[in-house]
């Protein structure tokens, strides 16, 4: 349970500014008590100070998970965002997609969404744009990048592809042994 | 396709003979006599050869009977003369039947009759009570036919169009033999009512009513003699030694067991003799192992643990599975929103029950229920109902810090996280790092946040804390309440699963009492709960600790469930067990379980047992096996389990396969 090195910070702050931007700045300040980021095996959790006091004075080798898992390093020294941080990316993502419920098992079963399957999107996103997926019924189902900017997705046809898939809900399912 | 009927044009093509395809031969289809008719179909038919050679018959024999009428008014007319200034007897004959008329149970019947009877015709009176007994509907028949006569119609189309209306359902050879009947059984009466004709109709009445009795009487007899034969055959009798071990087929165990429970359920009266209840029990014993395969053992404890006839519903419920419940996220959604977003993905559910705000009872599914986007999205977890009772019986407090000491896969967890709003710390603790992966998963789709997921073995908990709030212990179990889920528990598990299992159950829930803060100001509060209904895991667990540890039983706050034991065989409880709840498939429709809150008041351990560990045990074992039977089991796994460290998660494994 260590804090992150600057550059793995940088790295790490980069990749998640994809997603929400300068909202990052609110994972941070919380009205309800102190929040910080840990690296624990190149796992980066986000937990509450109450809690990290709790995790600290346990073996880590006996801690299998804290707070919430945000992604992992790579070997490569990126920084690959997990499924499990959906929960706060969904409410504050910049950019976001709504996809069809005809659209929402096969992004479930970590397809890209089709311009088909496309319901709405939000003005001004830019390709590969990191964008936060939900139903039309605003649940989030997970995020991806956007293959193409708003005004093209508008005028493609209905078979190419308008947002890759990153990581989806139903990995809880798929890969639960090794999902942090 | 095949062949078309033509129920409108009758007879337009004729059948052509010899060879050819088979639907062109064929006559056309006939309608169904209960079909509604086609309007062509409406005319009177034509009568067959034999109908009308009948009809004539018919109406040969009613100029007959005109002829035998009229003479007979002759004679009554004589009569008439004979009392000439009073009031006719025929009129007072009538006047009395109406009086009596309403007392009878075809009151109405005879009412239509009645009006009848203005007409001076006294022998159709007469007829009309002879037929009394006679079956409503061939009375209405004849009734239609008798007024048809007395219109004095003999005209076949109409007689036969009347009947035809009057039953609708029936087809025509049907009328046809009714009309045959009727006509016999109107021919017999003609002559008992000229045998009897001097009785009064209310005494013929009478008389054949008497007769009925007599016949109903005897009847019920001899149904009797045979109830008592039956019964004298169902005594049951006791195999001969030689060929009890023999092999019977499950069918005939399943009838000797219901044999047997009943000589049971009345000792005295349906035993045999020199045959002592000890013998019939284990040929119960050995019975029910064979048809529901269960190990010995295990079939003896349940057989302790019930009353017979609660023995037999638990052993049949334990075989059928129990209904599918979810529990809403609280943190994520509401239980009305869930309930809608599954009613439209084709779910058929209700809420579990008064007792819970977050159950719901999934009746049938179009979907898997396990993976719809709503169950991905974490807004509900699959849980079995009796998992959500320890979590209510433990109460969680927002900002409290709990710890639920076996938390695999992590449902009663999340629900106390649900319950703490994300606030506080809660440790889910479970020592199988496997099975520990299931809790970050779900806890992670649950969007839990305050919880620490830790891989200790609980026994080691208290060397690193001791100030919870509150603990949850489920602890690991032979799984006897749950066989309906794994069917393997009744052959696998015996005496020294057994032993395992409670002592490791004694250790753990030591070490959870030994990391409750008792001065918490909200808490202090301990829940014991496995999915087991033997009272080794159980109550004995649960005695144990309030020997050792200042520690009261307290109420559970469930509002259902049935009482633990303060007594059983050769267990005494403290008294305040039955403050314990226990849980069970046939009665509850949950699986079996065991709840228990216990709180604690001090650190400080009771002083007899301060001394060495080892001592401590055996000394306890003393004191709860009061036979030396029980202390013989509870012996043994203290060497037993002191040796392997991690027995534990073995134990754990085992359960779940």
């Amino acid at each position: 349970m260590k804090q992150l090195t600057d550059d793995r910070m940088k790295v790490f702050f980069e990749k998640l500014s994809k997603y929400i931007g300068s909202n990052i700045k609110l994972l941070i300040d919380r009205s309800d008590g102190k929040y910080c980021f840990r690296e624990k095996k190149d796992r980066v959790y986000y937990v509450s100070e109450k809690v990290l006091n709790m995790g600290s004075m346990m073996n880590p080798d006996n801690i299998i998970s804290i707070g919430t898992c945000f992604g992992k390093f790579t070997k490569s020294g990126k920084f690959r965002i997990h499924i499990t941080s959906l929960d706060y990316l969904a409410p504050y993502a910049q950019h976001k997609m709504w996809i069809k419920p005809a659209a929402e098992q096969q992004f479930l079963y970590g397809h890209n969404v089709l311009k088909s399957g496309l319901g709405r999107i939000t003005e001004s996103t830019t390709q590969y744009q990191g964008v936060l997926v939900f139903s039309m019924s605003d649940v989030p189902l997970g995020f991806g990048v956007a293959a193409k900017n708003t005004t093209e997705c508008k005028h493609t046809d209905p078979l190419s592809v308008v947002c890759f898939n990153q990581a989806d809900i139903g990995e809880f399912i798929r890969c639960e042994d090794d999902l942090i | 396709m095949g062949r078309k009927a033509k129920f409108g044009d009758d007879g337009a093509v004729k059948q052509i003979k010899g060879p050819g395809r088979k639907a062109k031969k064929q006559k056309p289809p006939k309608m169904l006599p209960g079909l509604p008719k086609l309007e062509g179909d409406d005319e009177p038919k034509k009568l067959s050869h034999r109908q009308k050679q009948r009809a004539s018959r018919r109406s040969k024999k009613k100029e007959e009977r005109k002829l035998i009428k009229k003479e007979k008014k002759k004679g009554v007319k004589k009569d008439d003369v004979k009392n000439n200034n009073e009031e006719s007897d025929a009129t007072k004959n009538i006047k009395s039947e109406i009086v009596k008329q309403f007392s009878d149970s075809n009151s109405s019947w005879l009412k239509s009759k009645n009006s009848k009877s203005i007409i001076p015709e006294k022998d159709d009176d007469i007829e009309s009570y002879d037929s009394d007994s006679d079956v409503d509907d061939e009375n209405e028949e004849e009734n239609g036919l008798e007024s048809i006569d007395e219109d004095g119609l003999s005209d076949d189309d109409d007689y036969l169009a009347g009947t035809l209306d009057d039953v609708d359902s029936s087809n025509e050879s049907g009328i046809e033999d009714t009309v045959h009947k009727n006509k016999e059984t109107s021919t017999k009466k003609r002559k008992a009512e000229e045998s009897d004709d001097e009785l009064l109709p209310i005494e013929k009445a009478a008389k054949k009513l008497k007769a009925a009795k007599k016949k109903e009487d005897a009847e019920a007899n001899e149904e009797m003699k045979m109830q008592i034969n039956v019964a004298s055959q169902d005594v049951f009798v006791f195999p001969a030694s030689d060929k009890i071990d023999e092999h019977i087929p499950i069918p005939e165990v399943e009838q000797r067991i219901k044999d047997i429970l009943l000589v049971l359920s009345n000792f005295n009266k349906f035993r045999e003799e020199n045959r002592s209840r000890q013998e019939y029990t284990e040929l119960l014993l050995k019975d029910l192992c064979t048809y529901f395969s269960y190990n010995t053992f295990l079939m003896e404890k349940m057989m302790h643990l019930f009353p017979l006839e609660d023995l037999m519903s638990f052993l049949e419920a334990s075989e059928t599975p129990r209904p599918v419940t979810i529990r809403t996220n609280s943190l994520k959604t509401r239980r009305r929103d869930l309930a809608q977003a599954l009613i439209n993905r084709g779910v058929n559910l209700d809420p579990i029950g008064n007792w819970s705000k977050v159950g719901l009872v999934v009746y049938n599914s179009t979907v898997p229920i396990g993976a719809t986007p709503e169950y991905l999205a974490g807004h509900y977890m699959l849980q079995a109902a009796s998992s959500m009772l320890p979590v209510m019986a433990l109460a969680p407090q927002e900002n409290e810090l709990i710890l639920d000491m076996c938390s695999a896969p992590g449902g009663k967890a999340s629900h106390i996280a649900a319950i703490m709003k994300n606030t506080g710390v809660l440790i889910a603790n479970d020592v199988n790092k496997n099975r520990a992966k299931a809790v970050i998963g779900n806890f992670h789709r649950m969007g839990i946040a305050n919880s620490v997921i830790s891989t200790y073995d609980g026994r080691h908990i208290p060397q690193l804390f001791k100030n919870f709030d509150r603990v949850l212990l489920d602890a690991p179990c032979t799984g006897t309440g749950v066989i309906s889920k794994d069917s393997g528990v009744k052959m696998s598990k015996d005496e020294t699963d057994l032993q395992r299992c409670f002592t490791l159950q004694r250790e753990l829930l030591l070490a959870a009492i030994d990391s409750l803060n008792f001065k918490s100001s909200t808490g202090g509060y301990l829940v014991y709960s496995t999915c087991s209904v033997l009272v080794e895991e159980n109550e004995c667990v649960i005695d144990y600790a309030l020997k050792k540890r200042d520690v009261k039983l307290v109420d559970t706050g469930l509002s259902f469930g049935t009482e633990g034991f303060t007594n059983l065989r050769q267990h005494r409880f403290h008294p305040t067990m039955k403050l314990t709840k226990r849980f069970y498939p046939h009665t509850h429709n949950m699986d079996g379980f065991f709840v228990a809150k216990l709180k604690k008041f001090s650190n400080i351990i009771p002083k007899n047992n301060e001394s060495d560990d080892n001592e401590e045990e055996i000394e306890t074992n003393n004191v709860d096996a009061e036979t030396t039977e029980v202390e013989d089991i509870v012996e043994k796994p203290v060497a037993n389990i002191k040796k392997p460290k991690h027995g534990r998660g073995k134990n754990r494994t085992e359960k779940n396969k």
